[in-house]
């Protein structure tokens, strides 16, 4: 069938029942997504989907849905809503192309356990398996990206796997579900007497901790000398920022968050040491590499952060405190764990505390002075400088710049590369979830969209996407979305004229025979935005950058911003991949 | 603690829902591990299936593959049967040219050494039928092969822990036999 008379099949027999008595398909979907407190969701139709659609159409007072122009822009600003939140994100997609589209969305989502319901349309039961029009396998080709997933050939299946999906979603380390839905389905209606399902066995969840472990982290911890909290991604999930903070408040020990754990403790808090790992201060992978107890808290022990996993913390004794236990011994094998997620056990960890009496604590600090003089001196030794020029604007010189014309309250939300290192390095991040990029999969393109979900998610929030020249180019088409619903959006382009990063590691490591990073030939941003009837504005020159900035933040609409800078800066400190943090280079 | 490359079955009790068997085997090609053999059937109670996997690897390996599966939302249990005293069991279909006469009381009395099963049989073929460890199934085949062995179904290894927590056989990885 072909899309048009697939749309006239739709349009037919639509006397959409008003009593929920004998529902179609389509509104026990909407209704079930109303129920698990949805009133947001990001897609695009399609001909699978039109029965969805038109219930949305009936329910727009209670759920608004955002028409994105591509569905990967979709599933990233699910995303961007879920991460500033950590609510279940929803996108919606047709079969086939719209199916294949969001794939990139879901992979990312999935890495960096984000917690999504991607509804995907399928053509009709009688016709899965056929070849049938905008086909594909959006199950199968899905399994390896998503927490759970279903493939509803049963209307009276749909109330149930909806309640569920959001559950699995959230619950646990949370992650994508895809719930692929056939079009016949959406039209069936449903006899409610019935109704099955319900009673399905899902994923257990840690929520209880043990406390003789915890015991024993804590003896290890108050007798160790030179401890390091390695914190990531798990701080941020769990909402534990503040009982870290209290941990640290009441010990003393320092803190090295990952690029996925900035922001759940605060980068300017005396016991921060920065981001550790490949771009990583040089202070946290020194301390890491001389620490002799490493209590890492939701981490994963990425190879971005360990380098060589041989020899990374060398000399620590390694405890593990993760929600997942696949991820205690995948990457490193730790001498203690404990499974729980990061707000329990750090909460169960202050507790215990509290019944140690402060001698022991007042003890246990003092014997770490040296270890804090040490680390001191570190950083006085290699700090994280920005080098400003007169004639071109020195990208951490536009992160500082921004940081400054924020007040460092604002979600900045990256794209991947060059840029996102240096917004990691050279914005310090107060509070949880203000800072959200592309981690696990490193997709360039998220950024912008993702910005959109996150303005969204917290409207009273200064939003800022900062995004490559390149990755910019892959969803810039979503500039159209945020001016059809009047969402500020404020995308800083960081314009280097080059796939930075990829330039970065050719130069470093290839010689500098710059294979196919060459983005000087690149549409005029500032035209491009007006073209999209948003505000563009260009800084070229230092002297030029904050008036531009404050100028383009104060637009109450959509503002572009073409920065342009030096092309041909590296990001540093860098560890080479999978060496050991001893060949950091510094500049 | 056994290191290297060491067999284990691992016996997954999972949803029994579409989908769910192609949910496992793929976690398995996505990470790397091995799939020697699998089956799988009912359990006791019909919702639920068994899949037994044989894999191969060293002991944290193991650990993930067990760890891992039991991150799949539909799945109830995992086991690594193999690191517990354990009977375990594969059955083959073998289909051997045998002609009347000699070579027949050949068959026939490897049949009853191994205690296998003649399923079938015409003027030319025998179907025979055998069930026991993986390695008196090598066997057997291998015994059969100066006769025209023309094809060989093997189900793949299911397994299940001794109800005593004593291995009566010798080795604590061996599955031990009748
Ligand atoms: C979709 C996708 N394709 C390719 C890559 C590989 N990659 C990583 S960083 C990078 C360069 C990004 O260039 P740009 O967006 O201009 O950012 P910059 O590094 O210059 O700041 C590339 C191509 C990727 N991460 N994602
Ligand atoms: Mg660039």
């Amino acid at each position: 069938m072909t899309e048009v008379a697939q749309a006239r099949a739709a349009v037919t027999p639509l006397a959409a029942p008003l009593s929920s008595a004998a529902p179609r398909g389509a509104e026990i979907i909407v209704r079930g997504l109303i129920r698990n407190g949805v009133d947001t969701i990001f897609g695009l139709p399609g001909g699978a989907v039109l029965h969805i659609y038109d219930e949305l159409w009936r329910f727009r007072d209670e759920i608004t849905h955002y028409l994105v122009r591509h569905e990967q822009g979709a599933v990233h600003a699910a995303e961007g809503y879920a991460r500033a939140t950590g609510k279940v994100g929803v996108a919606l997609v047709t079969s086939g192309p719209g199916a294949t589209n969001a794939v990139t969305g879901i992979a990312t989502a999935y890495m960096d356990s984000i917690p999504l319901v991607v509804i995907t349309g399928q053509v009709p039961t009688s016709t899965i398996g056929t070849d049938a029009f905008q086909e594909v396998d959006t199950f199968g080709m899905t399994l390896p990206i998503v927490k759970h997933s279903y493939l509803v050939k049963d209307v009276r299946m749909l109330d149930s796997v909806i309640d569920e999906a959001f559950r699995i979603a959230i619950s646990g380390k949370p992650g994508p579900v895809v719930i692929d839905i056939p079009k016949d389905v959406t039209a069936a209606v449903c006899d409610w007497t019935k109704a099955v399902g319900g009673d399905e066995p899902s994923a257990n969840s840690h929520q209880f901790v043990d406390h003789d472990r915890i015991g024993t982290v804590i003896e290890k911890l108050l007798a160790a000398e030179r401890p390091v909290l390695y914190v990531g991604g798990g701080i941020v999930t769990a909402d534990a920022a503040d009982d870290l903070t209290h941990l640290v408040d009441i010990l003393n020990v320092p803190v090295t968050p990952t690029l996925m754990g900035l922001g759940g403790f605060p980068s300017a808090h005396p016991a921060c040491l920065g981001m550790l790992g490949m771009h990583g201060t040089y202070t946290a992978n020194t301390a890491i590499s001389e620490c002799d107890l490493l209590l890492a808290i939701g981490v994963r022990f990425d190879d971005r952060v360990t380098g060589k996993i041989a020899t990374f913390a060398p000399n620590a004794e390694i405890i593990h405190i993760d929600i997942d236990p696949s991820n205690i011994g995948k990457n490193k094998q730790p001498h203690f764990s404990v499974v729980a997620d990061a707000r329990t056990a750090l909460r169960a960890i202050i507790e215990c505390l509290s019944e140690k009496g402060e001698g022991v604590i007042a003890a246990s600090i003092e014997r770490r002075e040296d270890w804090r003089r040490k680390i001191e001196g570190w950083k006085a030794a290699a700090p994280m400088n920005c080098e400003h020029s007169n004639d071109e604007i020195k990208p951490q010189a536009l992160i500082e710049a921004l940081h400054r014309v924020t007040g460092g309250d604002a979600i900045i939300v990256t794209d991947v590369g060059q840029h996102q290192m240096w917004a990691a390095q050279f914005y310090p991040f107060k509070y949880s979830r203000q800072w959200i990029t592309s981690g696990g999969l490193g997709t360039m393109g998220f950024g912008l969209p993702a910005a959109i979900g996150a303005q969204l998610a917290r409207p009273e929030a200064q939003v800022i996407a900062v995004v490559g020249d390149g990755g910019f180019q892959m969803t810039n088409q979503e500039i159209i979305t945020a001016i059809q619903y009047g969402i500020p959006l404020k995308v800083v382009i960081m314009n280097n004229g080059y796939l930075g990063m990829v330039r970065q590691w050719q130069e470093m490591f290839y010689d500098r025979a710059y294979s196919e990073v060459d983005l000087s030939i690149s549409p005029d941003f500032v035209k491009l935005a007006e073209a999209y009837g948003a505000l563009g504005l260009r800084a070229t020159r230092p002297a030029d950058l904050e008036g531009v900035l404050r100028e383009g933040l104060a637009h109450p609409g959509v503002t572009i911003f073409d920065i342009v800078v030096s092309k041909e800066e590296n990001v540093f400190p860098i560890i080479p991949p999978g060496q050991d943090s001893l060949r950091m280079i510094l500049k | 603690m056994v290191i290297g490359n060491t067999r284990h079955t691992i016996s997954i009790t999972v949803a029994n829902e579409a989908g769910e068997l192609s949910r496992i085997v793929g976690l398995f090609s996505a990470r790397g591990y091995v799939v020697e053999t699998i089956s799988v059937g009912k359990t006791l109670e019909p919702k639920w299936s068994r899949a037994t996997i044989v894999t191969r690897g060293d002991e944290r390996t193991i650990e993930q593959i067990v760890k891992q599966c039991g991150r799949l939302a539909r799945v109830r249990e995992v086991k690594a049967v193999t690191s517990e005293p354990h009977i375990e069991r594969e059955m083959a279909l073998i289909d051997v040219s045998v002609t009347a006469g000699a070579e027949r009381q050949d068959v026939m009395s490897l049949v009853d050494i191994f205690r296998a099963k003649v399923v079938d049989i015409s003027h030319e073929r025998m179907i025979l039928e055998l069930s026991g460890t993986r390695d008196k199934v090598d066997t057997f085949i291998e015994m059969l092969k100066p006769l025209k062995v023309n094809d060989v179904t093997r189900s793949g290894c299911v397994a299940i822990n001794r109800l005593s927590p004593f291995d009566r056989s010798e080795e604590p990885n061996k599955s031990s036999e009748e």
